[in-house]
């Protein structure tokens, strides 16, 4: 392999160079012949009954061209954005769902939500008819608190106590008898803050109805764009699915955000073919913040029980989370299987009984966001176990240690429903503490004193499970999608690469990590593989980039790919070695035969292919083509261990990350330095969540916290240099190894920064995010 | 944005006579609070009158223990003079880069926002807000919430502070915006000791509290067991008056500590 861009090296980004020259193409780069621009006219209330809408001051505005409001696209057959995912309720019932009609007909649900929109010849102008627009509203009693909703007022009229389901994981009696006969039992009230994603680039759309063939093209920020266009074409139902082409073109971060079918795609790509031109949208700032689905919003009541020794006997969670008015794409699985799964963590607790209460509220919806679930359960048990150390005087390490599934003990099936195939957390966690001068703690905690400051240190053993699968188990689950990957390799007849895979990358670097995968396989140059992705026209059906799944799951499917090429290689340089292709050897880019001293170069293979002179035509195709969709058998389970330690000045509440040491298991990996790139991004929205971040709605249901005024996103100087490093144990059912690193910073940082205020302070609990005046009342509270 | 006249002033009286004659006319300066204001259509002005390119109205000079900052003077550029430091460092906490390279002194005062640094400078240092018609106290300047001692379509058209023999100015900063929760600005004037405080009430205000403790004693000690009366303080999302009068005593601590270093 070549040292500076095969597999293991940290081969410089190939995206970069137009991401950072400002050369990127995202959507709203695009422009069409005829384009018009489209504003949307949002809910200013929570909740309220749309008596009328007044549309004919708006089409009195120089330039726009038509007023469309949610009852026109109804009749026209247009259907509600669906939730992918059917979680049943332990009475054996599937979910209630709301209708969610894309743009608002009868009732609007929260702030932001849009009733009608405005097509005109100028964005002015749009703004301008959008202003026009009025709407008659009777204002409703809004409901917007997680832990009340239940015995709130009803939202929707199906929706009784306003509960989508109530789930449970786990076997409770043998949960409630490990309680029984526990030495102690720590318990733990938390909230899981709610964050507003905030991605750089705002969503965007540009849809197009072409009437000559009767096809539309929609552009728009999607990390699924073939997830877009089915659940457009057989769910919405806007355009047989064979008529419509999504592209997502360069797209400026997703963190989960970008997963989701919305209203605002729907009603470009439909209302083009209405009134015969392309339709451009871009989300404002404010726009993100009132319209993109939030995420986490949890409220717990955790419990573990635990013998006089320190043992972890079992484990109850009960967990009320806010769906927001609608269940959004993928909404329902968040805090069900990718959260109850997740409760071992890294432990053999034998009982584990989990509930989650799915509640609707006047609030944006909230799905999927960076760890989805699993740093929420990260959350859940990491402050437990740490807070059980304390009340039982242990060391917060040591009794981690002992109750660790030990490395014999792979594969391990958790009493939450996942086998983990393989690790070694006692390894991440030693290497955590080397890294961290655990041996010197005790002196910086006495420097912090001598300067007034109160010092504190907290641990975090995160386990994640990325590339959901496998399908048949999911589909099982409730899932709408399969779970696998698609590819494509084309080998041009000079030899290099054309690659079609079907994740996406919108920040990730496929383009840069998939070439070194195929280079280092093939034995070609780096800058030989063009990898083409976010395509529906180009790319057979895949399901797109979440859930850390591109390199475990698209990346195993290229690796697919490659062996048929491989494959098909020596078959073609069998015939020229005149032998058969069992005898023929592929390595380092040649194809070699025991009976010449000639070896075949990829490229002549390739030149070969497709100048098929040498092989016969009926026994082998010509070209060099291959495809592969793979589903993987299993997840994959990254697991890490995460030290923080924290100075906090007492007059202020200021806290300060004085360290911060994260190890990560990732299995193999491709390219450490864009790894460690999405640990970085990871755990700054980890501490982001910790110390700043708060989505927070007032009594009424207004989002105060709807600009970055308010809402406090990481910066730079808001955080620390960074420690990090690896341990690999890799996976064991994937054909690289690989684990997925995309989430793990996000899952694993929260509990380790709390743990470490809390320890500072002396208290059970600090709720998120620890801003410095949550800080100092706490310490105003306890003197 | 709606629309709106441009209207290019190059001179104060120009812009003074234009402003006039609009039934509904603003002033910018460098516009980093108005501009988001006309696009997010809270404010809808029909004329904009641009003070910015006014020969002479950034300038920035100093001469017998004044120095006088044009009222266009950037951010950054105030950033950059040295005869008081810290109002020098002020200026360069304020806002981001963006916000420095245009953002103006007259511009901030004249708006006065509860959260702006600039109001703790012109208090805590007794500045003189000159206009295009007199000259304004800096005591006398901030009246409330977003409102001044300026005339409609008066035009502020320098700040000259007496530099002080020392000073320093310590911020609390809003973590999302970076605005002040709390800044204080403790001075040693040839008029007595002054301490300003920006962010904690409508507008910016004098302790004369703390002013008397420093003044028997110049030391953090001195402002301890002083009771802060938060009764008029802010009390919003980001913090609560209890706390913004902890941060008044702490702020001042700091800016003492620091001017005392």
């Amino acid at each position: 392999m070549n040292a500076e861009t095969g597999i293991g090296a940290s081969a410089l980004r190939k995206e970069d160079a137009r991401f950072i020259t400002g050369k990127g193409q995202y959507t709203d780069d695009i422009n069409v012949f005829g384009q018009t621009f489209c504003v949307f006219v949002r809910s200013p209330h929570a909740r309220a009954k749309i008596k009328s809408i007044d549309t004919a001051s708006a089409m009195a505005v120089a330039g726009v061209i038509r007023v469309f409001t949610g009852d026109e696209l109804t009749a026209d057959g247009i259907g509600d954005l669906p939730c992918g995912w059917v979680v049943t309720s332990k009475d054996g019932n599937p979910m209630v769902a709301p209708a969610h009609p894309p743009i608002a007909t009868e009732f609007v649900n929260y702030v932001g939500e849009p009733y009608a929109f405005v097509v005109a010849e100028t964005l002015q102008a749009a703004r301008d008819g959008a202003e026009a627009v009025s709407a008659d509203f009777e204002v409703l009693e809004a409901v917007v608190d997680t832990g009340t909703a239940t015995s709130s007022a009803q939202i929707h009229e199906n929706v009784a106590n306003n509960q989508a389901y109530d789930w449970e994981l786990g076997d409770k009696d043998a949960t409630d008898a490990a309680f029984a006969q526990a030495d102690h039992v720590t318990s733990l009230d938390i909230v899981n803050n709610r964050l507003i994603p905030n991605a750089i680039e705002p969503r965007a759309a540009l849809g197009s109805y072409d009437a000559a063939s009767q096809t539309y093209t929609l552009y728009t920020t999607s990390q699924n764009p073939h997830v877009e266009r089915v659940v457009l074409a057989l769910f919405v139902q806007v355009a047989p699915e064979a008529n419509l082409r999504v592209i997502s073109p360069d797209v400026g971060g997703g963190f989960g955000s970008k997963i989701f079918v919305y209203a605002e795609e729907t009603a470009v790509i439909w209302a083009s073919a209405k009134i015969g031109r392309p339709i451009k949208w871009r989300a404002d700032r404010s726009e993100s913040f009132l319209s993109d689905a939030h995420g986490r919003d949890h409220v717990t009541k955790a419990e573990l029980a635990l013998s006089s020794s320190g043992e972890m006997l079992g484990l109850r969670v009960k967990t009320i989370a806010n769906m927001g008015a609608y269940l959004s794409t993928f909404s329902s699985s968040v805090p069900t299987y990718l959260y109850g799964t997740l409760m071992a963590g890294q432990y053999k607790t034998p009982a584990i009984y989990v509930e989650t209460q799915a509640v609707f509220t006047n609030t944006a919806p909230v799905d999927a966001y960076r760890g989805a679930g699993r740093p929420e359960a990260t959350y859940v048990v990491e402050r437990l176990v740490e807070t059980a150390a304390r009340e039982l005087g242990m060391d917060p390490v040591e009794l981690r240690r002992i109750n660790f599934i030990p490395t014999d003990a792979f594969p391990y099936q958790t009493p939450v429903a996942l086998q983990y195939d393989t690790g070694n957390y006692a390894a991440s966690m030693a290497k955590a503490l080397e890294l961290a001068d655990s041996d010197g703690y005790m002196a910086r905690k006495a420097a912090s004193e001598a300067a007034g400051k109160l010092r504190g240190r907290g641990y975090s053993c995160y386990i994640e499970a990325c590339g959901l699968a496998p399908s048949q188990l999911v589909l099982q689950l409730g899932a709408g999608v399969g779970l696998f990957e698609s590819a494509e390799v084309r080998v041009d007849v000079s030899g290099s690469v054309t690659v079609m895979t079907g994740s996406h990358s919108h920040g990730q670097g496929h383009e840069t990590t998939f070439a070194q995968l195929v280079s280092d396989r093939l034995g070609i140059p780096f800058d030989s593989v063009n990898v083409i992705h976010g395509d529906t026209g180009r790319s057979d059906y895949g399901l797109g980039t979440y859930g850390s799944r591109s390199i475990a799951v698209g990346g195993s499917a290229i690796d697919k790919a490659l062996d048929k090429i491989i494959a098909k290689g020596k078959k073609i340089a069998a015939h020229m070695f005149e032998t058969t292709d069992d005898q023929v050897d592929f390595a380092d880019g040649q194809f070699s035969y025991a009976g010449s001293n000639e070896p075949k170069p990829f490229a002549e293979i390739a030149g070969a292919a497709y100048i098929p002179a040498v092989y016969p035509l009926d026994e082998l195709e010509p070209g060099l083509s291959e495809k592969a969709f793979y589903d993987p058998s299993n997840f994959t389970y990254p697991a890490g261990s995460y030290v923080c330690e924290v100075e906090i000045d007492p007059t202020t509440g200021e806290t300060d990350i004085a360290k911060f040491v994260a190890v990560d298991d990732f299995g193999n990996v491709i390219n450490p330095m864009i790894v460690e790139g999405q640990v970085h991004g990871g755990i700054a929205q980890g501490i982001g969540q910790a110390l700043l971040e708060h989505g927070i709605y007032d009594s009424s249901g207004n989002l105060a916290t709807g600009s970055y005024m308010d809402y406090a996103m990481p910066r730079a100087d808001d955080l620390p240099d960074f420690q990090v490093d690896m341990t690999s144990t890799p996976c064991t059912h994937n054909p690289l190894g690989v684990k997925g690193c995309g989430e793990a910073g996000a899952i694993g940082s929260p509990a380790a920064v709390m743990n470490a205020i809390t320890d500072a302070l002396g208290v059970k609990d600090v709720s998120m995010p620890a801003t410095p005046q949550t800080v100092w009342q706490t310490i105003q509270q306890g003197t | 944005m709606h629309r709106f006249n441009f209207r290019q002033a190059s001179s104060i009286a120009e812009a003074h006579s234009t402003h006039a004659a609009s039934d509904d006319a603003v002033y910018i300066a460098g516009g980093m609070t108005l501009i988001p204001s006309l696009k997010l259509r809270l404010a809808s002005p029909n004329d904009v009158v641009d003070l910015s390119r006014i020969d002479g109205l950034s300038t920035i000079s100093s001469a017998g223990g004044v120095l006088s900052v044009g009222a266009t003077a950037r951010h950054c550029d105030v950033a950059q003079t040295t005869d008081i430091p810290a109002l020098a460092s002020l200026a360069s906490r304020i806002g981001d880069a963006q916000v420095r390279n245009c953002g103006t002194i007259g511009g901030s005062l004249a708006n006065n926002d509860p959260a702006a640094d600039y109001p703790a400078a012109v208090v805590g240092l007794g500045a003189t807000v000159h206009t295009n018609s007199r000259a304004i106290a800096g005591d006398e300047f901030f009246v409330d919430l977003f409102e001044t001692a300026l005339e409609d379509g008066e035009i502020i058209t320098r700040v000259d502070f007496s530099i002080p023999s020392r000073a320093a100015y310590a911020k609390f900063a809003n973590p999302a915006s970076r605005f002040a929760i709390v800044g204080v600005m403790v001075a040693e004037t040839s008029s007595g000791v002054r301490v300003g405080v920006t962010g904690a009430g409508a507008c910016a205000f004098r302790m004369s509290s703390f002013e008397a403790a420093l003044s028997s004693n110049m030391s953090a000690s001195a402002l301890d067991g002083i009771a802060v009366d938060s009764s008029e303080f802010n009390d919003d999302l980001h913090a609560s008056a209890q706390y913004r009068a902890n941060l008044v005593t702490v702020m001042a601590k700091r800016a003492v500590a620091q001017l005392t270093a």
